[in-house]
């Protein structure tokens, strides 16, 4: 006689249950309720007696999920006050103050290493200054607008015709502005057109202009050995050594270049088949999916993972392929500030207690999009922290190790092993091959069943062209090199060089004065420039002292910080990271630069001990 | 030699107001137009000064001694 009724977990009067059988103690305080009645046994005293005590256990239950320090575990919650006040005093990038917190003490149950970000602020002036110098770019740029618009300059750029006058203004909207007038006038330290392998040095093809960037021409003559400190090389794969790329010359030779067909239809070739197990194998998961682009990977494979009604937590700074797949897939999407777990902790509360917007059903799926090192800051992911909240809060994680497979860990392995965590806990990694392996192309990799849903489901799988098999070659042998398995040591120790590369990198940029942003374990080194003349003025004069530098102006970057990026390599020798130090130095004392307020002095050897004692 | 450092620094001195006003980026004649209000409003601030600042500093002097000192000074001299 017992009734079979379901017990909804939908609707609004279930928010209270959801939160009850999110924390694994659920009492059907309604069930007892609809049960009763079908039951009729029951006296009226003993049914009065089971609704009392299922009201008083469901304030019980609900006021240690409300009150913030109650629930979690004694670890936990001695890390999140810890946290909590860390959080408060330093770690945010608004305070100024260095973030040089060794969290070691506190955090000992889940940091095993010392995690320690810089995101000073500069002096004060320095903004009044940036912004003084774009108010300057603008009133320019609105007289150039003027002239061009009265007929008394050359119009260089794309206008509207004389018809489409009276129709609504393509070309009015601050970003076409910008473009106009700021980006022009410095642009030719970008797009510089490369003619030779991107390795630790590099030919560039040398160009001239002789209407302020409109145009440019080539001289013919190539600028030789630039040294790069641009190009996404950490484990010096791109190269030319006839030795290393034997096996990719055999397998061109074999499979041609083209593959001329999608994965669903003629693509999958034995090559795939060996690069999926060999990444699976290098990630320790069941299985992955190799795809032919990294973009791509992103935008086509985030809308076949989630959908309508589900939620995407995606971290403020994701890169634009993470933005584009979010957007793409038709699902809620919520940003938490950067690397910031209360932020974080706060969306998922907010999202499991109020659920969908207008009708307060659950989320089908709470989804955590994070990069494993963000590329325009340098900063590490949270990892420990993230999957903590996420395993409390029963969401899933997506981790794009895109600049990070390869550039940390011990061997290698991306943030995963940088923390020492187990790959099980990341629901769905997903990488690049084009940073650390010199190829080009994307994976994701996870559980079984999931890779097999994306075999079928994924836009990327039906639709795009798989990867080249020379490319997947080049991959292969990469790995293999990484993972000690072509009889080598050569993989381990161009991560250790990678990683001694990084330290001492960071460590004189820091002694020198430079505001550097991000975690002292990354590759990826952003120096700050703030001002908008100094951009052009660093990128050009860094040329002139044959190094090739990537400086990141507005669009990229919020409008008062803008940076030059450094990439490390493991193919840096000493002497070339010297030579580079030596030009920023200068460079830095040239153009006035070295706006930290907390380094060390310069010059080391002034400290040392002198005798005062009178020689006698 | 010591020609050479002064031009220099000067040279670098230029050079920093280049950048920090960001006139650096801009094409010649925007440069010169800019130096030209630069300076006018530079040089107007100055003969501003010049004119105004020792009258009102006198005069705020004298203002506070009366609050402190309260002697009024005479200007008839002592006859013996």
């Amino acid at each position: 006689m017992e009734p079979s009724k379901q017990i909804s977990l939908t609707g609004r009067r279930s928010q209270k249950r959801r939160l009850k059988s999110a924390s694994d103690n659920y009492r059907g305080y309604m069930a007892t309720d609809h049960n009763a009645g079908e039951r009729g046994a029951e006296s009226g005293k003993l049914r009065r007696w089971k609704l009392l005590r299922g009201r008083t256990l469901l304030w019980v239950h609900v006021v240690p999920i409300m009150l913030p320090t109650a629930v979690c575990n004694g670890h936990l919650h001695h890390h999140h006050q810890k946290q909590n006040n860390l959080l408060k005093s330093g770690i945010c990038k608004k305070n100024g103050i260095t973030k040089g917190m060794k969290n070691g003490v506190s955090n000992g149950t889940l940091y095993k290493k010392t995690f320690i970000e810089h995101f000073e602020q500069a002096p004060m002036y320095v903004a009044v200054l940036t912004f003084l110098g774009f108010g300057v770019g603008t009133v320019f740029g609105y007289l150039r607008d003027f002239m061009r618009a009265w007929g008394l300059e050359k119009r260089n750029i794309a206008t509207e015709r004389e018809e489409q006058k009276d129709f609504v203004p393509l070309y009015q909207d601050f970003e076409n502005f910008y473009t106009r007038n700021l980006y022009m006038r410095i642009r030719d330290n970008w797009n510089r057109p490369i003619c030779s392998v991107p390795g630790p040095q590099f030919d560039l093809m040398e160009r001239v202009t002789d209407d302020y960037n409109w145009t440019f021409r080539f001289t013919g003559r190539t600028i030789k050995n630039v040294i790069n400190m641009g190009s996404y090389n950490y484990l010096g794969f791109a190269e030319t050594d006839v030795n290393a790329l034997k096996t990719v010359t055999i397998e061109l030779q074999k499979y041609g270049t083209g593959v001329c067909s999608t994965r669903q239809e003629m693509g999958t070739l034995d090559k795939h088949v060996e690069i999926e197990k060999l990444v699976a194998k290098f990630l320790g998961v069941e299985d992955a999916m190799v795809f032919g682009m990294g973009f791509a990977t992103n935008s086509m494979n985030i809308p076949a993972l989630v959908g309508k009604g589900c939620l995407i937590l995606s971290d403020e700074l994701n890169h634009t392929s993470l933005v584009l797949g979010a957007r793409l897939s038709g699902a809620t999407i919520r940003i938490f500030k950067h690397n910031n777990m209360q932020s974080l902790e706060n969306l998922l509360r907010d999202a499991i207690i109020y659920g969908q917007p207008r009708s307060h059903r659950a989320w089908r799926k709470i989804i955590i999009l994070v990069e494993g090192i963000y590329s325009m800051e340098g900063s590490i992911v949270r990892l420990p922290e993230i999957v903590s909240l996420k395993k409390k809060y029963k969401a899933y994680l997506y981790l794009d190790e895109a600049h990070s497979i390869g550039a940390v860990g011990a061997t290698g392995r991306g943030v995963v092993e940088y923390f020492g965590m187990s790959p099980d806990d990341v629901d769905v990694l997903m990488g690049t091959f084009t940073k650390s392996f010199g190829a080009a192309g994307g994976y994701l990799a996870g559980k079984k069943e999931l890779v097999d849903f994306l075999r079928t489901h994924s836009h990327s799988a039906v639709y795009a062209t798989s990867m080249c098999p020379a490319v997947a070659e080049q991959i292969i042998r990469a790995m293999k090199c990484l993972m000690g398995l072509d009889g080598t040591t050569q993989g381990l120790q161009r991560v250790r060089q990678l990683g001694r590369n990084t330290r001492y990198f960071r460590r004189r940029l820091h002694e020198m004065g430079f505001i550097i942003y991000g975690n002292d374990d990354s590759p990826v080194v952003p120096l700050l420039l703030y001002m908008p003349g100094k951009i052009g003025a660093f990128a050009r004069r860094m040329l002139e002292k044959n190094i090739g530098v990537v400086v990141v102006g507005f669009p990229a970057t919020p409008i008062t910080e803008s940076r030059a990026r450094f990439c490390v390599s493991a193919a840096h020798t000493r002497e070339m990271l010297d030579t580079v130090l030596n030009a920023l130095d200068e460079l830095g004392d040239f153009l006035r630069l070295k706006y930290s307020r907390y380094s060390k002095s310069s010059h080391p050897e002034l400290y040392e001990e002198t005798s005062h004692e009178l020689e006698d | 030699m010591d020609i050479k450092r002064v031009k220099d620094y000067i040279y670098w001195l230029y050079y920093q107001y280049l950048l920090i006003t960001c006139s650096y980026v801009l094409e010649p004649w925007e440069q010169s137009m800019f130096h030209t209000i630069t300076v006018t409003v530079v040089a107007m601030v100055v003969y501003t000064a010049y004119v105004f600042v020792p009258i009102h500093v006198r005069l705020a002097l004298e203002f506070f001694s009366q609050i402190f000192g309260g002697q009024p000074e005479s200007t008839v001299s002592i006859m013996n």
